[in-house]
C-alpha cells in the first residue's frame, strides 16, 4: 500500500518549487509567479475625509445596536405575552417574541455589521505573507523521539516481564465488563412481550372517540372507526405503553367484497378489526379511502388492502395488518375473541 | 486608529494595567509563547472560509441558548394535565416534557424567541457543516496534513445530526413521538440484538417512560460534550496546519498570504459572530418552528399526516420509504431487510464520503503536503464523484418527501416512490458523467483562455472583409493563477515480463491501483495544461488573433 513504489515522476512538480515565488516574466517562463501584486489603496487610506466617514458610519451601527437593547428591554416589560400583531407578510405573530427578536437581531447584526466595517475600512488591508513549515519532524527529532521511546519502554521492562504485560492486558480488558454489567438494568428482557397485547376472549371494542362500547350498528360501511380494549383508560400509568400495541381499525364492508377467506371467517357481519400500528416501523395507520378499502400509513405511504386480509399493496411495509378475531356477545356489543394471533408493529429478530 | 491607541495609553500614565495583567498571566500560563505564533497569525480570504465559521458561530449560540432552555424545561414523561395560558389544551393530559414546553413557549417570557433561535440555530449548523464539508471536498483541503481534521469534522457532522434528533425529540409532541417510533422500528430490524437494544434504550416497551429523560442527557451532556472536544481539537488543527489557499500571484504551497488575526480577523470574524447570532434571532422573531402546541402531545395511536423529520434526517427518512418491504422468515427468525438495509446504507453513504480521501491518496500515493486548493473542475474525478454523492443524498431528501412532493405537485405518491428508487441507482452515474464533461469542458477554456487570451466581445472588421474577436492576452497573474495546478500522470504497471521473459508477479491491489489511476488521470480525465511551448508558439506569431 505504500507509495514508494509509484516512480517519482508520475508525481506532478511541486508547487512553489517548481517556479521560484518572485520569478519575473521571463523569457523563458510566461507562467512564472510574479509575486504578490502590489497593494492597492482604499479611499479610506488616502482620503482622511472618507476614513472619517467610515469611523462615523460604524459608530452609527453601534449605536443603533445600543438602541436595539434598549428596545429589547423595554418590549421585555411592556409588552404583554398573550397579545399578537399582524406583520406584513407573515402573519399573526406573538407581539412579544417579535419585538424581542427584531431588537435583539438588530442589537446583535449591528455589533457584527460594525465591526466588519471598522476591519474592511479602516484597519489595514495589506496582504502579509507567513511562512509555512513542514508539519513532519525532522529527522533528527524522529530519531531522537524514537529512541527516546525505546529508552522508556526499555526502562519499563515491559518487553521483558512478561508476566506482568499479560495480567495488567487482562485486567485492563476485564475491568470494563463491570461498566457494561450496570447498563443490563436499562430494561427489562423482551420475553414474549411484543406477542401479547391487552386483547383477550371477551374484551369489548370501546370507541376511542366517544368511550363507548361498539355495537355492530355503530359501525357504518365507508367509515373508519379506531377503538381500544375496554378497561384501557388514558390516565392509567401504561397507557401510551399498551395503547401503542392495542390500538384498533375496524370497518366495515361488504360481506361479498371480502377476498380473504380467513378475514370473512374472523369478522362479524363484514365489520373487520384490524391492528391499527403499521407492520413498518409502527407509525399509526390512519388514512382510509372507501372506495378501494385501501389504508394508507400517513409516515411512510405503505398502503395494506383491507379488503384482502390487509395485505400490502405497496411501500415499504414487509408484511400484512394483524387482524383481531371478532364477534358479538349476549348483550349485543362487539368483542374480541382473543388476542392477536401474531405480534403487532414493526417485525423484529424473534419474531419469526 | 493608532491615534486613539497611543492616546489611551498616554492618558493612563506609566505601565498601563493591560500589560501588567498579561504580565501575570504570562508568568504562570506562558501566554507569550502562545501569542507569538498566534496573535499576528495569518488567515487567507475568500467567501468559503466563512463557511466554518457559521458552523462555530451557530454552535456557540446552540449552547448559549440551550443552557438557558434547560433552565426551564422538565425531562419527565410523567403524565400531568395541562393549565397553562394556551387555551386550546386545557385539561389535556401531556407529559411533563410537552408540558415544560409549553410553558417555556407562552408563559417565559422570551422563552419563545430562545426556543425558536435554539432549533434555527440546529438547523443553520448542520446545514452550514453540509455546506462546509462540500467545500473542503470539492477544492481537495483535506489532503495530507488534514485527513485528521476532516475525520473530526465528519464526525462533528455526524453527532450533530444525532444531537439534533435527540434535541427535537425532547418535547414529547407528536410529529417528534411519531420519529422515535420510527427510530424503535429501526432498531428492532437489527438482527438478533435489536429487540434488546430497544427495551434497554426505552426501559422496556415503547415508548415507556424513560427516553426523555435519556435523550435529555445524551442531547445536553453526551454529545455536546464529545463536540466541544471535537470543536476545540478542529479549530487547533486549523491554527496549526495554516489555512489553506487558492493558488494565485505570490501564493505558493510554502507561505500562506492573506491578514493577521488582530486585527483584522478578530474583527471579523468575532463581528461575524455577531453578525451569524443577529440574523438567526432576526429569523427566529418571524420565522415559526417546531410549534408543539399546534401538533400536541405524542400518544402512539395518533399521527398526522406529512410528518416530516428536521431536514438533516431526510436522507435516512427516504432511504426507509423508498425501500421495498423485504422479510425472510427462516429458522423462527425474521430478518428485517426492508428496515434494515436503509439503516446500513445510512451508515455506508455516510462513510463513503468520510473515506474518500484515503482513497484518493492510496491512488495518486501522494504522500506530499497540499496547501494550496484545487478548483473542482482541475479534479474532475473527485468533482464528480463528489456531485454523485450529493445525487444519493438529494434523491433521499426527495424520497423522505414524497408525500409533500406528491401533495405539492399533485403527483402519484407511488410514481413519485418510483423515481426515487430508480434515481437511487441511475441519478449518481449520471451526475457523474455529466460533471465530468463539464470539469473537461472547463479545463479546455481554461487552456484556450491561457493560448489565445480572453475573449473582450470587442468585433473587429478586417480590411479584406473578415470579422474577428478581438482576443485580449492574459496578465502574467492570470496566467499563473490558470496554469498552477498539479496535474499526475496515470500510475503505470510496467511490462507483464521482467528482462529475462519471467513473468513478473503483480499484486491484485496494484492492478486496481492501476485501473483507477488510470480511471482518475488519464487521457479521457484531464485536459494537459498548456506548456510553455504551446504558449510561445501560439503567441509568438504576428497578427494572430
Amino acid at each position: 500500500m505504500s507509495s514508494q513504489d509509484i516512480p517519482e515522476e508520475n508525481l506532478p512538480a511541486q508547487q512553489g518549487h517548481a517556479h521560484g515565488a518572485v520569478d519575473v516574466a521571463d523569457e523563458k517562463n510566461p507562467f512564472a509567479d510574479p509575486g504578490l501584486p502590489p497593494h492597492e489603496h482604499r479611499i479610506q487610506d488616502i482620503d482622511e475625509q472618507a476614513a472619517r466617514r467610515s469611523e462615523r458610519a460604524v459608530a452609527l451601527l453601534f449605536t443603533v445596536s445600543m438602541l436595539a437593547t434598549v428596545g429589547f428591554i423595554v418590549s421585555y416589560v411592556t409588552v404583554p405575552h398573550d397579545r399578537s400583531i399582524y406583520v406584513f407578510p407573515i402573519g399573526h405573530v406573538s407581539a412579544l417574541n417579535f419585538a424581542l427578536g427584531v431588537t435583539l437581531g438588530l442589537a446583535l447584526f449591528c455589533i457584527g455589521a460594525g465591526a466588519v466595517h471598522w476591519a474592511r475600512t479602516l484597519m489595514s488591508d495589506v496582504e502579509i505573507a507567513d511562512e509555512r513549515h513542514p508539519i513532519e519532524a525532522s529527522p533528527e527529532l524522529r530519531a531522537k523521539v524514537h529512541e527516546d521511546f525505546r529508552q522508556g519502554a526499555k526502562e519499563s521492562a515491559i518487553g521483558r516481564r512478561k508476566l506482568i504485560r499479560n495480567t495488567m492486558l487482562g485486567a485492563l480488558t476485564l475491568v470494563p465488563l463491570s461498566g457494561l454489567m450496570l447498563l443490563r438494568d436499562l430494561g427489562p428482557l423482551p420475553g414474549t412481550s411484543l406477542r401479547h397485547t391487552l386483547w383477550s376472549k371477551g374484551k369489548l371494542l370501546v370507541n376511542m372517540n366517544t368511550n363507548e362500547p361498539l355495537r355492530p350498528e355503530d359501525v357504518a360501511v365507508g367509515s373508519l372507526t379506531f377503538a381500544k380494549p375496554e378497561g384501557l383508560e388514558e390516565h392509567d400509568e401504561d397507557f401510551q405503553k399498551e395503547i401503542a400495541k392495542a390500538a384498533l381499525m375496524i370497518v366495515r364492508l361488504q360481506p361479498d367484497n371480502i377476498k380473504d377467506k380467513r378475514e370473512l371467517e374472523w369478522s362479524h357481519e363484514g365489520i373487520v378489526a384490524y391492528s391499527k400500528i403499521c407492520t413498518h416501523v409502527g407509525c399509526p395507520i390512519s388514512l382510509y379511502e372507501q372506495q378501494t378499502h385501501h389504508v394508507l400509513c400517513p409516515c411512510h405511504q405503505s398502503t395494506f388492502d383491507l379488503s384482502d386480509g390487509a395485505r400490502v399493496i405497496f411501500g415499504p411495509a414487509g408484511h400484512a395488518l394483524p387482524q383481531l378475531r371478532i364477534g358479538v356477545n349476549d348483550e349485543g356489543y362487539l368483542e374480541a375473541l382473543g388476542d392477536f394471533e401474531e405480534p403487532v408493529g414493526p417485525a423484529f429478530w424473534e419474531r419469526g | 486608529m493608532s491615534t486613539t491607541a497611543s492616546n489611551t495609553s498616554r492618558s493612563r500614565g506609566k505601565a498601563p494595567g493591560g500589560e501588567r495583567v498579561a504580565d501575570w498571566a504570562d508568568g504562570r500560563l506562558g501566554i507569550y509563547t502562545l501569542a507569538k505564533s498566534n496573535m499576528r497569525k495569518i488567515f487567507p480570504d475568500h467567501w468559503s472560509f466563512m463557511l466554518g465559521e457559521v458552523c462555530l458561530y451557530s454552535f456557540i449560540i446552540i449552547i448559549l441558548t440551550g443552557v438557558y432552555l434547560t433552565l426551564f424545561f422538565h425531562p419527565s414523561m410523567n403524565e400531568v394535565e395541562y393549565h397553562g395560558s394556551y387555551v386550546p389544551l386545557q385539561g389535556q393530559l401531556m407529559s411533563e416534557a410537552f408540558n415544560s414546553t409549553l410553558h417555556i413557549s407562552f408563559d417565559v417570557r422570551g422563552g419563545l424567541l430562545i426556543r425558536q433561535i435554539h432549533h434555527w440555530a440546529a438547523v443553520v449548523f448542520i446545514a452550514g457543516m453540509f455546506v462546509h464539508m462540500m467545500r473542503v471536498f470539492f477544492t481537495g483541503a483535506f489532503r495530507k496534513p488534514r485527513e485528521v481534521n476532516w475525520l473530526f469534522g465528519f464526525l462533528l457532522f455526524v453527532l450533530g445530526m444525532f444531537t439534533g434528533f435527540t434535541g427535537y425529540s425532547l418535547p414529547d409532541d407528536l410529529l417528534s413521538g411519531t420519529g422515535v417510533r420510527f427510530m424503535e422500528g429501526a432498531i428492532l430490524s437489527v438482527p438478533i440484538v435489536g429487540t434488546y437494544i430497544s427495551f434497554f434504550l426505552f426501559g422496556g416497551e415503547f415508548p415507556g417512560g424513560d427516553f426523555v429523560a435519556r435523550f435529555y442527557s445524551i442531547h445536553i451532556l453526551l454529545l455536546p460534550g464529545i463536540m466541544l472536544g471535537l470543536v476545540v481539537g478542529h479549530l487547533i488543527l486549523v491554527f496549526y496546519h495554516k489555512h489553506t489557499q487558492f493558488a494565485g500571484p505570490g501564493k505558493t504551497n510554502n507561505n500562506v498570504v492573506g491578514m493577521p488575526l488582530l486585527p483584522v480577523y478578530m474583527a471579523k470574524a468575532g463581528g461575524f459572530f455577531f453578525l451569524v447570532f443577529g440574523v438567526i434571532a432576526f429569523v427566529a422573531a418571524i420565522a415559526q418552528i417546531n410549534p408543539i402546541w399546534a401538533i400536541g402531545p405524542y400518544r402512539p395511536d395518533q399521527v398526522s399526516t406529512g410528518a416530516q423529520p428536521d431536514w438533516y434526517m431526510g436522507m435516512a427518512e427516504g432511504l426507509i420509504r423508498a425501500m421495498p418491504g423485504w422479510e425472510i422468515n427462516l429458522w423462527g427468525h425474521t430478518l428485517v431487510l426492508g428496515v434494515f438495509i436503509p439503516l446500513v446504507l445510512f451508515g455506508v453513504i455516510l462513510v463513503a464520503i468520510a473515506a474518500y480521501p484515503f482513497i484518493e491518496a492510496w491512488v495518486t500515493g501522494d504522500k506530499r503536503e497540499h496547501h494550496i486548493l484545487d478548483r473542482p473542475r482541475n479534479a474532475p474525478t473527485r468533482t464528480a464523484f463528489g456531485v454523485a454523492w450529493l445525487t444519493v443524498y438529494f434523491v433521499m431528501l426527495i424520497g423522505g418527501g414524497n408525500d409533500i412532493f406528491a401533495t405539492h405537485f399533485h403527483l402519484s405518491i407511488n410514481a413519485v416512490t418510483w423515481f426515487v428508487r430508480i434515481s437511487y441507482f441511475v441519478g449518481p452515474v449520471i451526475a457523474f458523467i455529466v460533471t465530468k464533461r463539464i470539469c473537461l469542458g472547463l479545463q479546455r477554456r481554461d487552456k484556450d483562455k491561457v493560448l489565445h487570451g480572453r475573449e473582450t466581445g470587442t468585433i473587429k472588421r478586417l480590411p479584406h472583409g473578415e470579422f474577428i474577436e478581438v482576443h485580449e492576452p492574459l496578465s502574467q497573474e492570470q496566467l499563473h493563477t490558470l496554469t498552477a495546478h498539479d496535474q499526475y500522470k496515470p500510475l503505470e504497471l510496467g511490462p507483464a515480463v521482467d528482462e529475462n521473459g519471467v513473468e513478473r508477479k503483480v499484486r491484485a491491489t496494484q492492478k486496481v491501483r492501476a485501473k483507477l489511476s488510470e480511471a482518475y488521470f488519464g487521457e479521457e480525465s484531464q485536459i494537459t495544461k498548456p506548456s510553455v511551448e504551446e504558449y510561445k508558439e501560439i503567441t509568438s506569431g504576428h497578427g494572430h488573433h
